[in-house]
């Protein structure tokens, strides 16, 4: 759905997401401001090659809501994506909250690179506790935020967490999503080169060893909340990685060991929470 | 209103020929390459198709590297741009 040539940056998680729309049927993507936006062009050339309405952050699912009822009364067969970031979840967090209340027709992605990388790196909800960002230039202080378990309660019908590291259940996923009616949420973790400091090459290899530390757990609710099977066999603590090998990152480069503890207190307190829901 | 002006068009090379912004040159050494596609579904551009082996476009092609860290089969090689 997305065309080479595209203003991404080298090792871009984001690009590789939105190559993943390819399966879904007739999508029309709502983007508010961010990377994402960028990434899909300046007028009057499109990266994309499906409809795109670029909106101000807290009209996104409003947008989209009017999209999709709007299609439904012509009977245009099309999937409306509200496409955002992590930042842009934040800032118009009241609509989509509201939109997965009104149970609206949306599937919405969240690109989650953990701060707001498009402005320079600032610190987001769903930054982790301690990393470096330029609002939080000695390490974040606040803990990261759920979302997708935030959606979760919201009871819509369809809710799921991926990662580019596993590009196959990402897809799958994104197939799944696509062909339910109904107000879907998939969160996708996409780790960023610049944004996090690593080599543009790593991408892939620093989203994998997030799932295998079990820091980033892929699971997937559609009724019934499942594990997914990438992430299965690290909810036994003593298949994960070490974490440290997760860490090594430049927003991470000033952790001490109790830190490092620290994170994998919460990390298990995370799999414990959602352990119980499955 | 004619929207068609304000309509943006879908283009390939949107940010121009993006290949000019690589330092390193992503090969594929063919004997190697087993078509697997990995690297097709992971290199976020787009520019690699497999017909039999992998096919790099390098008009696009940014060097990001990534196609090199997931091959399995360690068929592609960065080598320094001139």
């Amino acid at each position: 759905m997305i065309l080479p040539g595209n203003a991404s940056c080298q090792g871009c998680p984001i690009a590789m997401a939105m190559r993943c729309l390819d399966e879904i049927e007739n999508p029309v993507l709502v983007i508010p401001a961010g990377c994402s936006t960028v990434i899909a062009g300046l007028h009057p050339k499109s990266a994309m090659k499906c409809p795109v309405v670029h909106v101000p952050f807290a009209s996104t699912h409003s947008v989209a809501c009017g999209l999709s009822e709007a299609y439904r009364k012509l009977g245009v067969d099309a999937t409306i994506v509200a496409w955002m970031g992590d930042g842009a979840a934040d800032i118009g967090f009241a609509t989509l909250s509201a939109s997965a209340t009104r149970k609206d027709d949306i599937l919405t992605v969240v690109v989650d690179n953990e701060a707001y990388m498009n402005t320079g790196t600032q610190a987001s909800l769903s930054t982790f506790w301690k990393a470096k960002t330029t609002t939080s230039p000695t390490g974040k202080t606040e803990e990261k935020r759920n979302l997708a378990l935030v959606m979760l309660a919201h009871k819509v019908d369809y809710v799921a967490t991926a990662s580019v590291g596993y590009i196959r259940d990402l897809r799958r996923k994104f197939r799944t999503a696509g062909k339910k009616d109904g107000f879907r949420f998939i969160h996708v973790h996409t780790p960023c080169p610049p944004g996090w400091r690593f080599p543009s090459e790593k991408t892939v290899e620093v989203a994998r060893k997030a799932v295998m530390s079990g820091a980033w757990i892929l699971w997937e609710y559609d009724g019934k909340l499942r594990i997914s099977p990438p992430s299965e066999k690290y909810a036994d603590k003593s298949k994960r990685i070490p974490l440290k090998e997760y860490l090594n990152q430049g927003r991470f480069a000033h952790l001490s060991d109790e830190d490092v503890k620290e994170i994998e207190r919460k990390i298990d307190e995370e799999w414990d929470l959602l352990l119980k829901f499955s | 209103m004619r929207l068609d002006p304000i309509l943006s068009k879908a283009t390939v090379g949107s940010a121009g020929e993006t290949g000019s912004w690589r330092n390193f040159r992503p090969v594929v050494e063919a004997e190697k390459c087993s078509g697997c596609k990995e690297c097709f579904y992971y290199c976020p551009e787009g520019v690699i198709e497999v017909k039999g082996v992998a096919r790099i476009d390098y008009r696009f092609c940014k060097g990001c590297g990534v196609c090199r860290e997931v091959c399995r089969q360690k068929a592609i090689v960065m080598v320094q741009e001139e």
